[in-house]
């Protein structure tokens, strides 16, 4: 009887989880969304409390863990920038990839916790499988957040790091790791269950490595992915319906993200995974002008200010380099002054704008920029030709032509913001150096762009002055 | 044939029944069931793995893409539901290696669980409407 009760406590939570994920597809909804999800998981945790047989020392440890876990967790929450949102998700995952490693050990110690033992008392093959991928997606999803995480903070250089036979060493490992999951099937040694665990955090870390910068975004969704097939596998070892629900839920959203990430940036899963691809972002620099160009035209705030106030339409475009400037705030100021002189205002995302999917759309509500305002690639860019002003701020490659027009460009078939349509185009820009991908963007030297050269966020500020004047 | 022939047959047939019934059970219960009761649950499991997994998928393709960064602070608490095989483990485990492993995840969890709401609840009170 009182299983039956935890069972259905289980389906409760499971309907409740779709449904937090079903409310994220408007704002409006979003928030009772978000709390659905809280309810569901509260629900979960007390069924389980009060599942049969639980020991009263097992009970005080397990809220013990909750109130440590749960202070840390709300803590964090509370304090962390939305500009470090990134490296907050990677952590996260991180965590739940090492959830993973530690139930799928006291799974092993304990089998008969979750009745996974054969007439012989030895735990069943089947379990041995399920239980030996949920502990190596999960050690991977552990090492290979934590890189993710050093990556996105800045503790580790964003640069791929590649060295001759990675892809071999890559693979060769792979097929060691598997050998050992048959062996440990067959014989369910402790010592190959380690073993395991120890090649996967190595493979992990392999993986992720050669992986550059501006390529997060797919690795944060993949990684994502990865921690739901984690607590899939772990589902299916303790035979729990709830977390193989949640695991395949979970494990469904990061690849649908990845994939998006990947066709925002016309490049193949395999190709963003191999890794080697850009720089640490802006390092290729162009020098200034270069060969037979005309010279780039630079312009003072001032002038944008002028030519802006005068505008009807403006589109902005708001990069990477906006988040790192910490523009958004005045970016938004000077977005308000324009509309107050009757100027139409509309923000522009790309796909894969910023370190992690929709990061701009965060920092921009963050700034208080209605959401009404912030509009999609295939949404905006018929609009660019309407538009007497694009106002580029920290962005490049997603804007370059040259993904139209050259096939051999790193970046062609990547689709982009059509900014080249506008009658002006303003580029604030620290300097000439090309993007990520290490191209040069030509739209920089046409007679309708120009430069506003400095960091992001002065020369927001100074053009918020000029308007102000 | 008299009626009490005829019940004393009725009641030994009904007896022989009985017999071959029990005696079907315990062919049932030595032969079909063990491969039934294996078999079964893990099919039982891989059809509801795959179900949510088409549920997922619909579902989060209708996510909007202004509210994809909230999407991962969701998914990343609740994959954290990972803590019903930590407490499970913590609880029921009789040997200090499961308590051990367990306690470690749960805590972990805990953190996931609580900080994946608290920052997606911070991100979404920022979208609001204009004006």
């Amino acid at each position: 009887m009182a299983h039956t009760l935890s069972t259905l406590a289980y389906l409760v939570a499971s309907v409740l989880f779709i449904l937090a994920l079903r409310g994220l597809s408007h704002p409006e909804t979003s928030r009772k969304g978000n709390t659905f999800g809280m309810v569901g998981m509260g629900i979960a945790v007390l069924a389980t409390l009060l599942h049969p047989g639980m020991s009263f020392s097992g009970i005080s440890l397990i809220v013990l863990g909750l109130l440590i876990g749960g202070s840390i967790g709300t803590y964090v929450a509370q304090k962390i920038e939305m500009t470090s949102l990134p490296q907050l998700v990677a952590a996260f995952h991180s965590l739940v990839g090492m959830a993973a490693v530690a139930v799928a050990a006291a799974a092993f110690y304990a089998p008969e916790s979750f009745g996974i033992l054969d007439a012989r008392g030895h735990i069943k093959a089947g379990s041995l499988v399920e239980m030996s991928l949920g502990l190596a997606i999960g050690a991977i999803t552990f090492s290979g957040s934590v890189i993710a995480f050093l990556k996105l903070d800045g503790r580790m250089s964003g640069a791929p790091i590649t060295f001759k036979g990675q892809h071999l060493l890559n693979a060769a490992l792979g097929a060691l790791l598997l050998v050992l999951i048959i062996s440990f099937v067959a014989s369910g040694n402790p010592l190959l269950f380690w073993l395991i665990a120890l090649l996967a955090f190595g493979l992990g870390f392999l993986l992720i490595i050669p992986i550059g910068g501006a390529d997060m975004p797919v690795v944060v969704s993949m990684l994502n992915s990865y921690s739901g097939w984690a607590a899939a596998g772990i589902g299916f070892t303790v035979g729990n319906l709830l977390l193989i629900v949640t695991g395949a839920l979970v494990g469904a959203s990061g690849a649908i993200l990845s994939y998006i990430m990947c066709k925002g940036m016309n490049r193949s899963i395999i190709n963003v995974l191999l890794g080697g691809f850009g720089s640490d972002g802006g390092a290729a620099a162009a020098g200034g002008g270069g060969g037979d160009r005309p010279p780039v035209k630079a312009g003072s705030p001032e002038d944008a200010a002028y030519i802006m106030k005068n505008a009807q339409k403006i589109i902005i475009v708001p990069g990477y380099g906006m988040a790192v400037a910490q523009a958004q705030q005045v970016l938004r100021e000077m977005a308000e002054l324009l509309k107050k002189e009757g100027v139409d205002i509309s923000y522009a995302i790309h796909p894969v704008a910023g370190r992690m999917p929709g990061h701009m759309n965060v920092l921009l509500a963050e700034a208080n920029v209605p959401y009404e305002e912030v509009h999609e690639l295939e949404e905006i860019n018929p609009e660019f030709a309407e538009a007497d002003v694009a106002f580029v701020i920290g962005a490049n490659d997603v804007t370059n032509p040259a993904a139209k027009t050259d096939k051999s460009s790193p970046i062609y078939g990547m689709p982009i913001l059509d900014v080249e349509k506008a009658k002006t185009v303003f580029f604030i820009k620290r300097g000439m150096a090309s993007g990520y991908a290490g191209v040069d963007n030509e739209l920089f030297f046409r007679p309708n762009t120009m430069m506003l050269f400095g960091d992001a966020k002065k020369v927001t500020q100074q053009i918020v002055q000029a308007l102000q004047r | 044939m008299n009626p009490t022939e005829l019940a004393n047959r009725a009641a030994a047939l009904a007896q022989d029944a009985m017999a071959l019934a029990a005696q079907a059970r315990v062919v049932a219960e030595t032969h079909v069931a063990p491969a039934a009761a294996a078999a079964e649950p893990f099919l039982l499991l891989l059809t509801i793995f795959l179900m949510a997994c088409f549920v997922g998928y619909y579902v989060v393709w209708n996510v909007t893409p202004a509210l994809h960064s909230p999407l991962m602070g969701v998914t990343n608490a609740i994959s954290s539901v990972i803590v019903v095989g930590a407490m499970l483990a913590t609880g029921l485990g009789e040997s200090t290696a499961a308590k051990v492993f367990g306690f470690i995840a749960v805590t972990l969890a805990s953190v996931n669980i609580f900080g994946g709401f608290a920052v997606t609840r911070r991100m979404l009170a920022m979208f609001k409407k204009k004006g």
